[in-house]
């Protein structure tokens, strides 16, 4: 039988092809990266208006109001991750890539949290001054939020694949992915609160890098078997 | 060469299709009919390794599917009901993306002269929203010209084209053939066979036990009727 000469080319050049199609596709339409910004920044601006305007008080709040903002934003811009692709039948064209799976969809994620969590960190400052958080809290909100983003967009995307098929599923979406975020915003959090308080907090960041080393390590399987099985 | 084994397939506790034996080998174009939900799309799915929904044998080469798939989608071109392109995106930028996708290497000349081959020549950085459906499918056909996959799987490609295109269409089948490639393919289009490559398998001849007690139940649902 007459073989087709293959030009080879690894697995990196088409997620590098992926990433760049989802970025080009964001700035074409930016509501979808721009919609949970803004919901990030309303949300941190409630807090002042329906608790107290209190320096004390706010600054107590603050590690919490911004990574809770933080984590229903993302959950927010989860939902059209693998939809818009199943949308069109792009998703057809993934799953039939002689590239892993995994490998793919974790270059998909990236790019999820590169216009997600990545700029919700960037805005991250400016609501940690609206809140008054002290200042010596900063550097660990900071490196919280970057370790913390992406096992939210991880997480996020499993149940995203999960619910690729289901009309309407933000709220299953929600639903499941909630429970994962759980650890996160406690760690976060906690490492943050402590920071205020002058204390070391290098244990919370170590075990938030495990988190994004699992995430990195395992999610990708999870993603890629349930994308298989959804989209029969 | 792709060989289909034993092949049936279950869907919503209704049997499409079973015992379904076939093969398809370099140089054939074979077209799949069938009426609407004879399993079709189930069959195409199922072969692309889309859909785990079967039981029965698929080999490809003569190796199971299951183990060689990577092997499989280097080597296979699928294109379903959907054509797979990004609105917001250009001809140019979708056809980039899906070649890398599909691990073939095509540089920019090569994707203009595959739009150009589909009669898209100076659609190139035209938003693909501003395509009419017919044109959307004709990008996605200049992806099968640029790939080097050697089986197509394209599910109802004819939709939305205009009756040049079915003729040019069936031209570039015929060249693939020529070529030592192979052509999946269904339509409810009747194909013209030109070089007597042309194969046809009716679905329906692989469901005929349903079909039968379907028929005696609509028998006697006619007969209530007239009592």
């Amino acid at each position: 039988m007459a073989r087709f000469e293959k030009t080879s080319m690894n697995g990196l050049s088409a997620c590098a092809a992926l990433i760049r199609r989802d970025l080009t596709l964001t700035f074409r339409s930016p509501g979808q990266a721009i919609n949970p910004m803004a919901f990030f920044l309303m949300v941190a601006t409630l807090f002042p208006l329906g608790i107290a305007p209190d320096r004390e008080v706010l600054s107590e709040l603050a590690a919490g109001v911004i990574w809770i903002a933080a984590l229903l934003a993302v959950l927010l811009s989860l939902d059209s991750l693998f939809k818009s692709d199943q949308d069109d039948g792009a998703l057809d064209q993934l799953l039939m890539s002689p590239h892993p799976l995994p490998l793919l969809v974790l270059a998909k994620v990236f790019t999820h949290w590169l216009t997600s969590g990545f700029c919700l960190t960037l805005m991250a400052p400016l609501l940690a001054i609206m809140l008054h958080l002290p200042a010596e809290a900063f550097s660990a909100l900071m490196v919280t939020l970057l370790l913390g983003t992406p096992v939210l967009s991880l997480a996020g995307a499993i149940g995203a694949a999960l619910t690729v098929k289901v009309q309407r599923g933000g709220v299953l979406l929600t639903l499941l992915s909630l429970p994962l975020y759980i650890p996160v915003l406690i760690f976060a959090t906690g490492a943050v609160n402590a920071a205020m308080q002058n204390m070391p907090y290098s244990g919370h960041i170590l075990w938030l890098s495990v988190f994004l080393l699992l995430g990195i390590c395992l999610a990708p399987l999870a993603i890629a078997g349930a994308l298989r099985v959804i989209n029969e | 060469m792709l060989n289909v084994v034993q092949l049936s397939c279950e869907r919503d506790d209704r049997l499409l299709f079973s015992n379904l034996s076939f093969k398809l080998c370099s140089g054939e174009i074979l077209q799949i009919e069938g009426r609407n939900g004879a399993g079709k799309t189930s069959l195409l799915r199922i072969i692309a390794g889309l859909s785990s929904s079967y039981a029965g044998d698929l080999f490809w080469n003569s190796q199971p599917l299951a183990k060689v798939y990577a092997d499989f989608r280097l080597d296979c071109f699928f294109l379903g009901h959907k054509p797979g392109l990004k609105l917001d995106l250009t001809p140019l930028e979708n056809l980039a993306w899906r070649s890398r996708l599909a691990n073939t290497a095509v540089s920019r000349e090569g994707l203009l002269a595959a739009l150009h081959r589909v009669h898209l020549a100076g659609y190139e950085d035209i938003p693909c929203s501003h395509l009419s459906a017919g044109q959307l499918r004709r990008v996605a056909f200049a992806g099968l010209v640029a790939s080097q996959a050697s089986l197509w799987i394209l599910d109802e490609p004819f939709t939305a084209i205009d009756a040049e295109g079915v003729a040019w269409l069936e031209g570039l089948f015929d060249e693939h053939a020529s070529q030592g490639g192979m052509v999946l393919v269904t339509s409810h289009q009747s194909l013209s066979n030109l070089k007597g490559n042309l194969r046809k398998l009716r679905l329906e001849t692989f469901a005929a036990e349903a079909y039968i007690e379907e028929a005696v139940f609509e028998k006697r649902g006619a007969d209530n009727g007239q009592v």
